[in-house]
Formats: structure tokens, sequence, C-alpha cells
């Protein structure tokens, strides 16, 4: 696709691959799709492959004897990916009830932003935002296109404990908290959907490369959604997205 | 079954921790001290892979209900088989009712007990390894029992042929790499890096091990990017802080140092207020 990529040694079983660093949609495209063709090309191997917003990292479980060969394959096979954007992404609806019991942040940022709890949620609800990675903690998502609007600087001192669900803003980006955790965003509300599951081989259906979109609910429908997800009533619903 | 008498500090069931789920934000974890707890189970013929005890600082009081065989290696933690001493690194017989307790911490600060064919503890993402929100706890606990296959006395040769490697416990001198953005480090700060003699501080577990002093740092954070168990960031207020096994898989500080496999066995054994230098191998 025509990035230079930078190929380096993280340890002596990783490689770390570099894209230049910004986070920008053609990157992650770009990372996907080697991601994808690294796989592939490993499917015989234990091999690991994660990616950030302008990294892979090829995790073998092996010792690696020659760097330099691995890395001319590699980047053999950069050269020969196909530059047809060919992209199956899913687009996940997330409820989220922002009343001021789950936001503990909402009113103090509401001031300092000088916009309305309405203006806030507005925005935050209107923008498909994209899932560039996971990291952090189990299940949580790394999330792209918050409105510039919405930008607040992070805590200067991390709160101890965040709710589970929590959702909250942090600089130029937007997250949902999947368990108790300390934490230094802005929390302005809270989702009730199980993010990650450790009893499921899947443990997060949400994956890299998939689009999401809050929707508002009232605190009836957390309460009533929470006793569904208890009796597996509630489906988390996601419709085929085409980049 | 091993029953749970006491848990001792911090005792949490270990492998090789979690292949294949960092995708999903979740850590690698597994045996800090890889080299001893590969150890321990090389000598009773046990895959390496098998499920043992990390035992930390203080050791628990466990109950045996079958006969099998033990071995613990890595720290000394004074073990004793009913009130017995017993030795690190050697095949341990095991009847029906013994006892094995731990005395003290007298060098090193985690062992591993490894039992014949493995702790059979439930298996989360493909791992026995404890973790918190993984695994159901997040170390073992008082009046658990823990089940294992049985295994008659001398049933297998012994494999306590096998040399430890006593300097893991002894030295300071860590082998690093660089990292990604080592490069980016004023030579001023490098030359610090590879001549200082750091502490342990006392912000130290199985995620991260912060070091004293303080460096005072120029670099700027980064774009959120991989981490690994070794990797030495550096934080703006200029805190090195090592990734353990129970680290985030991604980090925003610049990575600067990234510790050998060995390295990160030595620096496991290390406790609060220990001394450490880095040795830069590239």
């Amino acid at each position: 696709m025509g990035f230079n990529l930078k190929y380096s040694k993280f340890n002596s079983s990783s490689i770390l691959i570099e894209w230049p660093q910004s986070i920008d949609q053609n990157i992650l495209r770009d990372i996907l799709k080697f991601k994808k063709s690294i796989n592939s090309h490993y499917f015989k191997l234990k091999v690991e492959v994660i990616n950030t917003y302008t990294s892979i990292l090829i995790i073998y479980d092996f010792t690696i004897d020659n760097f330099n060969d691995e890395f001319l394959t590699l980047k053999e096979l950069y050269s020969s990916l196909s530059t047809i954007q060919n992209f199956d992404s899913k687009l996940w609806e997330i409820p989220v009830c922002y009343d001021d019991s789950f936001g503990p942040d909402l009113i103090q940022y509401s001031v300092t932003k000088r916009m309305s709890k309405s203006e806030i949620i507005d925005c935050h609800t209107r923008n498909l935002y994209t899932v560039y990675f996971l990291g952090f903690l189990p299940g949580f998502l790394y999330l792209g296109g918050l409105d510039p609007k919405l930008n607040l600087a992070r805590k200067k001192s991390p709160s101890l404990n965040v709710k589970k669900g929590s959702v909250a803003i942090g600089g130029y980006q937007t997250g949902i908290y999947p368990q108790d955790s300390p934490g230094g965003w802005h929390v302005i509300g809270n989702s009730p959907v199980e993010l990650f599951n450790p009893k499921q081989s899947l443990p997060c259906k949400i994956l890299h490369g998939d689009k999401i979109r809050f929707y508002q609910i009232s605190k009836t429908d957390h309460e009533r959604i929470i006793e569904e997800i208890d009796s597996n009533a509630f489906k988390l619903i996601s419709i085929p997205h085409h980049a | 079954m091993l029953k749970v008498v006491k848990s001792g500090f911090y005792t949490t069931i270990q492998d090789s921790g979690r292949f294949g789920y960092r995708a999903f934000g979740v850590p690698i974890s597994g045996s800090m001290d890889s080299y001893s707890s590969h150890y321990a189970n090389s000598i009773l013929g046990n895959d390496r892979d098998c499920a043992v005890l990390e035992i930390t600082m203080s050791g628990p009081e466990l109950h045996f209900q079958e006969p099998t065989q033990i071995a613990i290696a890595g720290a000394d933690l004074t073990p004793k088989l009913n009130g017995k001493l017993i030795s690190n690194n050697q095949v341990i017989d095991i009847k029906f009712n013994d006892v094995l307790s731990f005395a003290g911490l007298r060098n090193g600060l985690r062992c591993y007990l490894a039992i014949k064919g493995g702790l059979q503890s439930e298996v989360y993402l493909g791992s026995r390894s404890m973790y918190n929100t993984i695994s159901e706890s997040d170390t073992i606990n008082v009046g658990e029992e823990i089940y294992y296959e049985k295994s008659p006395s001398n049933s297998i040769k012994t494999y306590s042929n096998l040399k430890y490697d006593h300097d893991l416990l002894s030295t300071k001198i860590l082998e690093v790499e660089n990292g990604p953005e080592y490069n980016e480090l004023p030579q001023e700060l490098k030359n610090k890096l590879s001549k200082l003699q750091f502490k342990v501080s006392k912000f130290n577990n199985r995620m991260a091990y912060q070091l004293e002093p303080l460096m005072s740092n120029t670099l700027e954070t980064i774009l959120t990017s991989p981490v690994l168990p070794g990797t030495v960031q550096l934080t703006p207020n200029g805190n090195l802080i090592i990734l353990m096994r129970d680290c985030q898989t991604t980090g925003g500080y610049p990575r600067v140092l990234q510790l050998t496999e060995r390295s990160l066995n030595i620096i496991s054994q290390k406790r609060q207020g220990e001394k450490i230098f880095f040795r830069l191998t590239n």
C-alpha cells in the first residue's frame, strides 16, 4: 500500500512493525490487512499478532534465529498485499445511560466545557466511532472518532475506582470501562452491556476494525438491560458495516 | 486434593500463561520466574507448562490428600515436610496426609511448587494462571482444595541431575536491549541507564516493578503502543517501570529498554530495596 514501515526486534521472540505515528483510518485499514496476511502466512505456527494505532507486534512461541530473514519474509508479504479494500466489519449499537447518578463527572465536565448536558449527549451519540484495538484492560476498546468539541485533558490524578460500564472521555478519546478499575478519564455515563466474558472462547465480540455508535437510554432501561443480561435475554445487536 | 490450610502472603497458580488472547487486552500472565517454574516441573519429568504454585515472600501450609512427588525451585523459603527441613531442587515423595509448610524467606522472593502431573485447577482462556477478572480468584484461599492426579511414590525416576542456575538468585545484572524509543533518549540519559545502580521501589508486584531513583526525563508520551513483559517504560516524571508478566498489553509511555527472558526471571526474585544494574547487549 506504500506506507514506509519500520521493522525491528522487540525481544528474542517478537517483531515490531511500525507505521507513521498518527491515528488514521487508512493506517488502521492497512494494518488490519497486513495482520490478516501475517496470520494466514503463519497459520501452521503458534504466533500471536496484535495491533495498536500504528504498530503490529508479532509474538512467536519460539526464539527467532535470524531476524533479517524474518524481516525479508514480512516485507515481501507486505508488498504483495492486494490494493482492493475489502473489509467486513460490524457496527455495534451501545446503550448508554447519561443520568447524573451514572456519570459522576458529568456536571463538572459540563461546567468546564461550557456545554449543556443535552449538547454533550447529542455530541457523544452522533458520531460513529472506530475500534482501533483492545488494550489497557481485558475488553477495553480504543476508539477513534470523538468530536473534537468534547476533548478534555484527563484528570490530574486518577479516580481510584471507576465503575464497570463507565463511559468516559479522556483527551481526544472516549471509552467504556469493562470492569471496576482506577482511571483518569471523565465519566459521563454508564453502559449496562457486558463487553468481556472470560468464560467464552471469544471473550469480546467487538473487535478491531468494528464501528460503534452510542444511544441514550433511561435509568429504567439501564436496569431492565442489566436484568436481561443476568437472565441471558439481552443480545447486543450488530449490523454489517462496509468501510 | 491439595488442601490450603494457610494461604501465605501471595500464593497463586501459574503455568506458562495465556497465549493468543492479547488482542482482547488479556495479559499473558504465567510464572514470574519462568526458569525456576520450568526447573521444578522438569525434575519431576513434567511438561514445562504444567501448573505450579507461585509462592511469594511467605509460604502457605498445604495438606496433601494423595501420594505424589513434588519439587520446589526458586527462592529459599525454608520448606518443611511434616516439620522437617527439606531442600529446593529435589524430587520429594509425598504420602497421604503429609504437611508442607515454609519457615521463612532466606533468599530470593518467589518459589515454585510443582506437583507430579501438574495442578489440575480450572482453565480460563487456555491457561490456569490466576489473574483478577479472568480466573475466579486471584490467589489461593484458605480452605480451598486444588486437585491433582495421584501418583504412587517412586513411580518416576528422578531428573534431579539437571543443574539449577543459582546465579539467577544472586546476580544484580540485568541484560537488556534497546527498546523502540531508546534512540530518542539524550546521550546523558543513555549513559545513566547503563551506569547507574537502581533500587527496587516498594511498588513492585506481578504487573510492574518501579525503580529508584527518578530520572530527569524530557521524552513525551507516545501513541498507545504494544508492550511486553520486560519492557522498561519511562514516565514523564522520570519513573522507570519494568513491566512484568501481568502487565497490560499496550502502553503510552516511551519504551526505552527491553529485558531478556533471563533478566525478567532475575528481577522477579528481587525485593524492595535490592539493587540492580542494566547491561546493554546491543
